[in-house]
């Protein structure tokens, strides 16, 4: 596949990825798609944070789950951290803790895809401001 | 924090806290006149001068889940370990701008890790804001925007994993472009 480096390249890959949307879900509806938000405060980001979501986002778009992943700031559980809450459609929002990369790929295989939990949840009634 | 390209993904969380729409992002190493200088200048709304005296004390915040605010703070505290400074300069209702010079050879400058996955993430974690991002070598710059890719991309969505990834893959072929090109 040819290296994209300006934006005419991007122009030109731009089919290729539409194609790609049309079999995948468009992430335009998330309420029709799993939300995961990944807590991106100081507190987060020092603790791991950024592995955990690159780890989210290799981990669904390798299997193909129909999800989105963005961020949050501090809920306060900063003694907990990384957290993630994951929100399935239809379904309350549950909080995960201590979430390192391995545990990431656990919260898809159990929990996304078999409503099974895990250890560690937290309230998901915090504040981000 | 293991890298600077964490404190940027920390210190534009400020920005986002701040309600701002349109941030901008500059990554300048420049090995030549031994300086690495982080900038984020942002639209939110801004910060009193009251609270700008108070901004490098850990236990000053503007939230209210806990009492800390160590995200300025900690890059201070890098830059200065790395002979440089940090400057904050803000007025409420228009916008922040926050600077952090590093000297570049310092041995206890962190490494500058990967901003341009650090920026990527920001951008496709918050689409409704949009992100201006500029790298910079020795002076040779590249830049991109959101505004940009938003026009070349239409209805594609900037947070589809396949969108990141080729968003990715561009910052990174022309940041290391400047680099190589100077070095050859």
């Amino acid at each position: 596949m040819t290296k994209i480096k300006s934006l005419d390249d991007l122009r030109q890959r731009k089919q290729q990825l539409e194609q790609g949307m049309e079999i995948r879900e468009k992430s335009d509806h998330p309420e029709s798609l799993v939300q995961i938000k990944v807590a991106m405060a100081t507190c987060g980001i020092a603790s791991g944070a950024r592995a955990v979501m690159n780890a989210f986002v290799e981990k669904i778009k390798k299997e193909k789950i129909p999800a989105v992943v963005t961020q949050t700031g501090c809920m306060g559980y900063c003694y907990a951290e990384p957290t993630v809450e994951v929100k399935k459609p239809g379904m309350d929002p549950v909080v995960f803790s201590y979430v390192d990369v391995a545990k990431a790929e656990e919260i898809v295989d159990k929990y996304i895809r078999n409503n099974e939990l895990l250890d560690g949840i937290l309230p998901a009634n915090y504040q981000t401001i | 924090m293991n890298d600077l390209a964490l404190h940027l993904l920390d210190i534009v969380q400020n920005s986002l806290g701040a309600g701002a729409s349109f941030i901008a992002i500059e990554v300048s190493e420049n090995p030549d006149e031994n300086l690495l200088t982080i900038s984020v200048k942002d639209n939110g709304r801004g910060i009193s001068p009251e609270q700008l005296q108070k901004i490098s004390d850990p236990f000053f915040t503007s939230r209210t889940t806990r009492r800390v605010g160590l995200g300025v703070p900690l890059l201070r505290h890098t830059a200065e370990q790395s002979g440089g400074s940090l400057e904050v300069s803000s007025e409420p209702g228009k916008g922040t701008l926050l600077t952090a010079r590093f000297q570049y050879d310092h041995l206890d400058r962190p490494p500058l890790g990967d901003v341009a996955n650090a920026a990527v993430l920001m951008i496709s974690a918050n689409p409704e804001v949009d992100f201006s991002y500029k790298y910079s070598y020795n002076g040779r710059s590249y830049q991109v925007s959101t505004q940009e890719l938003k026009e070349v991309l239409g209805d594609l969505p900037l947070n589809d994993l396949y969108v990141m990834e080729t968003i990715e893959e561009m910052i990174k072929e022309n940041q290391s472009d400047l680099k190589v090109c100077q070095i050859e």
